[in-house]
């Protein structure tokens, strides 16, 4: 799962911030080996730095336990990992890579088991973000970034959060079905920078799945229970809310059963 | 309601302190007919209904007599004491059902439900969002009147909308206007000699607010000396002496009538105010003002002329008025703002209300004994427009809520399911190795990649040729079913018509669902029938959904079923819930938590 926020300078100029799946428990079970999935992302990466020599990468590898960058294209590379097999950036980036698992590897180790394994999307995502916004403070160019974020989805359902992520900061989602033909789809369609979005057709989605997730189970819900302060949808009556910890009231029916009760002891 | 009139024993009070005079009420579609017992008594009432603006009754639970006050057009109101409360209630039916009918064509909301005592205030502003939003209007038309929700339903989920309403009401105080409408122009009649000033509520406060000594007139003479009007024909009078400019015949009526004096004399409570002011300007602190600012003691303001000329005139000088005075006047009025609030209407109540503010401002004024911290107090007194500043709530982020009809046609046609179907499962990831192993199968493939370099190519030909075509191929179908426009929706396509019905269809449906919802678990009979009530709604819109589909061309029909079809899916959910729901309680087998009805 790889996405892609991206910004204009001007013309056809891009940022790409790229947010790498690399938990682990999913690759060990995805039917693309990580191996070829590293492939086709390096080769993409390489392409957008060879479209404008403006063109600027960073990824962000999201783990299991942390995230952090592994790879920005504008500080200078090493030369020592220079072997003539594959590009500079390419080597500095697995170098990167590997320290980084490392590092996840090591906080599992202080973590109870049983937890759910899905990544920290939302803490690479705010650091893409953040990014984006001090490069902007220093540029100076345009005082709000419009960041669209694309999304690549890899996996057997659908994720209605980046579908939504995508619809609503204009950016495109897609959910490629011949993986082995991963880099044409990255290249087809998430290449293209903002300026020539403009007059491209990019396959659109059929729909967008508008429903919210729950936030104790993290489900798709059509019907559920919301927190009158705080917003938070759960799926299931709950005594007080996780997220801002309001004590919820008793519910209609239970108040009604309380008043019966009470009717009932003078007669006795 | 099969009756066409109704009659009915009540009393027919004037006032609420009012004993009421026994008689017999007759409501019929058109009036009001009171007739009372004693026919010598005076309470006759003859009313068309066409006046009637609203009614309000006291409530059964409470201890006070079946009262129903009907308020007309003029703000008057005519109460009813009944014998009981059904009575009451039957006549309050009758008076909710006719001014229901005449209401539709004029779109008022007037029928009174059980638990809502709206007040007249309520009812305007609700009468005013209806016809500031037309979906707003449409949707209550389509609900309300024909019985689908009640009045109450629907205004419950909008509550925030009547407070802002309410709010920007209330919010400024209007001050006066900046024009001086004191100094009126009279209007002469060409022909004879009759000189006509008009004179309205709001040019009488000013005229109080300008004018002191006018104002202590009006106080110490009306009603005791002479009528209102007479004080009035007076104060034009001398109104009129004075734009005349003829000081000396100022003078001699002044001389002859003692009221008119006081209206032609300097303004003796201006005066002794001004010298107040002056006296407790710090020199040291403000340079601006001295003693060459008090004008009313200097004559000709300190300025220095040639004093022959004026010999004449010097003892008409009180007589005198200048423009300036009054301009400086008027605006240290404006500035003030309204001290008070009360009806217009009442000259003698406006004239008490002023000068009981005014002796509350200077009995403030001589309560305090320090003049020298007085004065430091006033300096660093920030002044502040109270009804011009910001609300003080917390910080806090306005809620954002979009529009539904914004995503309506990006939506994914089985993203809604029904309700029996499992809910939506994340994806979980089933993975039988530890956490170790997996990690080691990692760091594999990256140590692979760098020792053997990325693949050549990149990707098989054939591969890339199949993934392009399938995209290329979807880009144009959607293309073909869209258009060119690559931000166009499928909504801009089909004709206005369509798109408004389709839309408006979706807002409702969105309401009837909201409420549908809302009403289980089913506790209460009310909600059985309102559920009933909103099934009903909900299976009449089918056929008309069915019915947009038909009336557009063929080669639109497609897009616009597939539009459709979420709706369609949400109404299928509800409707099934609701027979799961029937059929639970008719079988009774599932046990009743929670008191379940």
């Amino acid at each position: 799962m790889a996405s892609a926020p991206s910004k204009l300078y001007a013309d056809d100029v891009s940022l790409v911030v790229v947010l790498l799946d690399t938990n682990p428990f999913f690759w060990s079970s995805s039917s693309l080996s990580f191996l070829q999935f590293l492939s086709h992302v390096l080769s993409f990466l390489n392409s957008i730095l060879t479209l404008n020599q403006l063109n600027q990468v960073v990824v962000i590898a999201t783990g299991y336990n942390s995230c952090d960058y592994i790879f920005d294209s504008s500080l200078d590379l090493k030369r020592s990992l220079e072997n003539g097999r594959m590009p500079v950036m390419c080597s500095s980036l697995l170098q990167k890579l590997e320290e980084f698992s490392f590092k996840d590897e090591q906080l599992s180790k202080e973590e109870p088991e049983g937890r759910i394994k899905c990544s920290l999307l939302s803490g690479s995502l705010s650091m893409a973000l953040c990014y984006i916004q001090r490069v902007f403070r220093s540029g100076a160019l345009h005082p709000h970034p419009r960041v669209p974020i694309d999304s690549c989805y890899m996996g057997a359902q659908n994720s209605a959060f980046l579908q939504q992520a995508s619809y609503i900061t204009g950016g495109v989602h897609h959910k490629p079905q011949n993986l082995d033909g991963l880099f044409q789809y990255l290249m087809t369609i998430f290449a293209a920078d903002l300026h020539s979005r403009s007059f491209l057709h990019l396959p659109k989605p059929v729909g967008v799945d508008f429903r919210a997730s729950c936030f104790c189970h993290k489900n798709t819900i059509d019907m559920g229970y919301i927190c009158s302060v705080c917003l938070s949808i759960f799926c299931k009556h709950h005594k007080k809310c996780s997220t801002c910890g309001s004590v919820f009231g008793q519910a209609q029916s239970e108040a009604a059963s309380a008043s019966d009760k009470k009717r009932k002891t003078p007669e006795t | 309601m099969a009756s066409r009139h109704v009659t009915k024993r009540a009393k027919y009070k004037t006032t609420i302190k009012d004993p009421g005079t026994p008689g017999t009420l007759r409501l019929t579609l058109e009036k009001i007919l009171f007739v009372p017992h004693n026919p010598k008594s005076a309470g006759k009432l003859d009313v068309e209904f066409r006046f009637i603006k609203g009614q309000k009754h006291t409530k059964e639970g409470s201890n006070k007599p079946p009262w129903l006050n009907l308020t007309n057009n003029q703000n008057g109101s005519f109460i009813f004491e009944f014998e009981n409360y059904s009575d009451l209630q039957y006549c309050r039916d009758f008076v909710g059902k006719v001014l229901a009918k005449s209401g539709e064509v004029s779109e008022k909301p007037t029928v009174t439900y059980p638990d809502e005592q709206l007040s007249a205030a309520e009812m305007e502003l609700r009468i005013k969002l209806l016809q500031e939003d037309s979906e707003l209007q449409k949707l209550h038309k389509q609900f309300v009147l024909s019985d689908v929700l009640t009045e109450a339903e629907f205004w419950a989920t909008r509550k925030k909308l009547l407070d802002t309403e309410a709010n920007k009401k209330t919010k400024q105080r209007l001050g006066f206007k900046s024009a001086m409408i004191s100094d009126i122009r009279p209007s002469t009649d060409g022909r004879t000699n009759k000189v006509t000033f008009n004179l309205t509520p709001e040019i009488i406060l000013q005229i109080f607010a300008e004018k002191p000594a006018v104002h202590r007139a009006f106080l110490s003479y009306v009603p005791n000396k002479m009528s209102e009007k007479v004080f009035w024909t007076k104060y034009f009078r001398a109104e009129y002496l004075h734009s005349t400019k003829n000081s000396i015949a100022a003078a001699a009526e002044a001389a002859e009538d003692e009221e008119l004096a006081v209206f032609l004399k300097l303004d003796d409570i201006l005066a002794s105010e001004a010298r107040w002011k002056i006296r407790r300007v710090d020199p040291t602190l403000d340079m601006e003002a001295d003693e060459g600012d008090d004008y009313t003691h200097l004559p000709d303001h300190g300025i220095f002329r040639d004093g022959s000329k004026d010999m004449t005139e010097s003892q008409n000088e009180l007589y005198r008025r200048t423009l300036s005075q009054d301009i400086n006047r008027h605006a240290a009025v404006v500035l003030e703002g309204r001290a008070v609030d009360v009806d217009l209407d009442d000259t003698r109540a406006v004239a008490e209300a002023l000068a009981w503010s005014k002796q509350e401002s200077s009995t403030k004024r001589e309560s305090d004994g320090d003049t020298n911290q007085e004065r430091l107090a006033r300096v660093s007194r920030m002044t502040e427009i109270e009804d011009l500043q910001g609300p003080n709530n917390l910080p806090s982020a306005p809620l954002c809520i979009k529009d539904p009809r914004d995503y309506f046609d990006s939506q994914q046609a089985n993203a809604l399911r029904t309700s029996g179907d499992a809910l939506g499962r994340t994806e979980q990831i089933k993975c039988s190795l530890s956490t170790q192993e997996v990690y080691g199968s990692l760091r594999q493939s990256i140590s692979v990649i760098k020792a053997m370099g990325l693949k050549d190519p990149i990707v098989k030909p054939e591969v890339a040729h199949q993934v392009f075509d399938a995209l290329t191929n979807s880009i144009s179908t959607t293309k073909y079913h869209i258009g060119k426009n690559p931000h166009e929706s499928v909504l801009d396509r089909l004709p206005k018509k369509t798109k408004d019905e389709l839309l408006h269809h979706w807002t409702s449906i969105l309401e009837l669902l909201k409420h549908f919802w809302a009403s289980y678990p089913i506790t209460t009979s009310y909600l059985y029938t309102k559920v009933n009530r909103l099934k009903d709604a909900i299976s009449n819109i089918y056929p008309q959904l069915e019915e947009i589909k038909g009336s557009v061309p063929s080669e639109l029909r497609h897009q616009v079923s597939l539009l459709v079809h979420p709706m369609l899916q949400a109404l299928d959910a509800a409707i099934q819930h609701y027979e799961a729901d029937m059929q639970k309680r008719s079988t009774g087998s599932v046990d009743k938590p929670n008191g379940y009805v």
